[in-house]
């Protein structure tokens, strides 16, 4: 039979599709792991609802977990317990050193205009706060668009939901 | 039909019409950047849709696809705010406005609901609103002066009422028929039963 700490090893292997430098457990998105005899069953919160990486994270996390020798059950759960807060503090320095801007921590009343529109969001690449955005929405639901005035290079900044 | 899944069901009727209306922009949005967020609005709302249709689907020991595809056009329970083909970027950014604004109250409610299911998916899909938000701020404030942008808002304002109340909703427009028609083309394509 396998462990709760065994099945938690695996799926930190498993990447997250759309920027696999991060793992589905750096990203947070795996809320519970629970062994019941051969059945693991996993509570796992989406990001972005209409994100299409979703699927395919259920479906690796379902491989990984039948490699193991057991039956997986990967229960979405449709309620607000994730945001980017839960990405892990590795998770947050593996985007940053792929060149993604973390996500700034929320704060109580939530994401603002004038917040987004100020200065305070580092770029990725040479680390000055000398950046602008560009568009509140970018590649994927997760993403916005800012530009770094100083080394001149447009950069992706995680939203913070 | 219980009153949670009506309810649930007319709010993912607006999500998944508006969602296919805004992706109606993608390639010919006004400029490069609008392009990509009217087509990430768009992809967010059609998110919305699904998560409540699942849960509604649960109730209705059905599938989120079969009522997002499968009904015909007078089961659908959307407002006809959503359902116009708005070919002027004026009428579209107006239409984001009036949906938005109601949306946002229609989220607050909802997140106050005794049905922790409800609850808890109205403050998932609201964190995700908040960008919306931000957007049609930003528009409203660039257009509040142009006259053809104000008039766009007073047409459209009488049908914006009907979003946050479902028992004003009265029959469709003929554009609904329309765009399901247009929706499931590919789904009809294939013989019942096909897996997507």
């Amino acid at each position: 039979m396998v462990t709760a700490e065994q099945v938690w090893a695996a799926l930190a292997e498993v990447p997250d599709p759309e920027i696999p430098v991060i793992s589905v457990v750096d990203l947070g998105v795996v809320r519970d792991v629970r062994v019941e005899q051969e059945r693991v069953h996993v509570d796992f919160t989406p990001t972005f609802l209409g994100c299409p990486a979703l699927e395919v994270m259920r479906k690796q996390m379902e491989a990984r977990i039948a490699q193991l020798g057991a039956e997986p059950e990967v229960e979405v759960v449709l309620d607000d317990s994730w945001s980017t807060d839960r990405i892990t503090p590795e998770g947050r320095e593996k985007l940053r050193a792929a060149g993604f801007a973390p996500p700034a921590p929320r704060s109580s009343d939530g994401p603002q205009l004038v917040q987004l529109q100020s200065k305070g969001f580092r770029c990725p690449y040479c680390g000055s706060r000398e950046t602008a955005l560009e568009n509140i929405f970018g590649p994927t639901p997760c993403r916005s668009l800012r530009y770094c005035r100083d080394c001149r290079q447009p950069f992706e900044q995680f939203k913070t939901i | 039909m219980s009153g949670r899944a009506e309810l649930l069901l007319a709010i993912a009727d607006d999500e998944l019409i508006l969602g296919w209306r805004d992706s109606e922009w993608t390639g010919i949005a006004p400029f490069l950047e609008e392009d990509v967020a009217f087509s990430s609005i768009a992809q967010n709302e059609v998110g919305h849709a699904r998560a409540l249709y699942e849960l509604a689907a649960r109730d209705l020991g059905t599938t989120a696809d079969e009522l997002a595809f499968d009904r015909r056009p007078e089961e659908y329970r959307c407002a006809q705010l959503v359902e116009l083909r708005l070919p002027g970027w004026e009428h579209t950014i107006a239409r984001h406005v009036l949906y938005e604004q109601a949306d946002a109250e229609r989220l607050e409610r909802l997140r106050a609901s005794d049905d922790a299911e409800i609850a808890g998916l109205a403050a998932k899909i609201d964190r995700e609103e908040v960008y919306h938000r931000l957007h049609a701020e930003m528009w409203l404030e660039r257009l509040k002066g142009e006259p053809r942008f104000t008039a766009a808002l007073d047409e459209l304002r009488p049908l914006a009422e009907a979003v946050l109340d479902p028992s004003l909703r009265d029959g469709h427009t003929p554009e609904l028929a329309e765009l399901l028609e247009e929706m499931t083309s590919v789904r009809r394509s294939q013989p019942a039963g096909t897996t997507w």
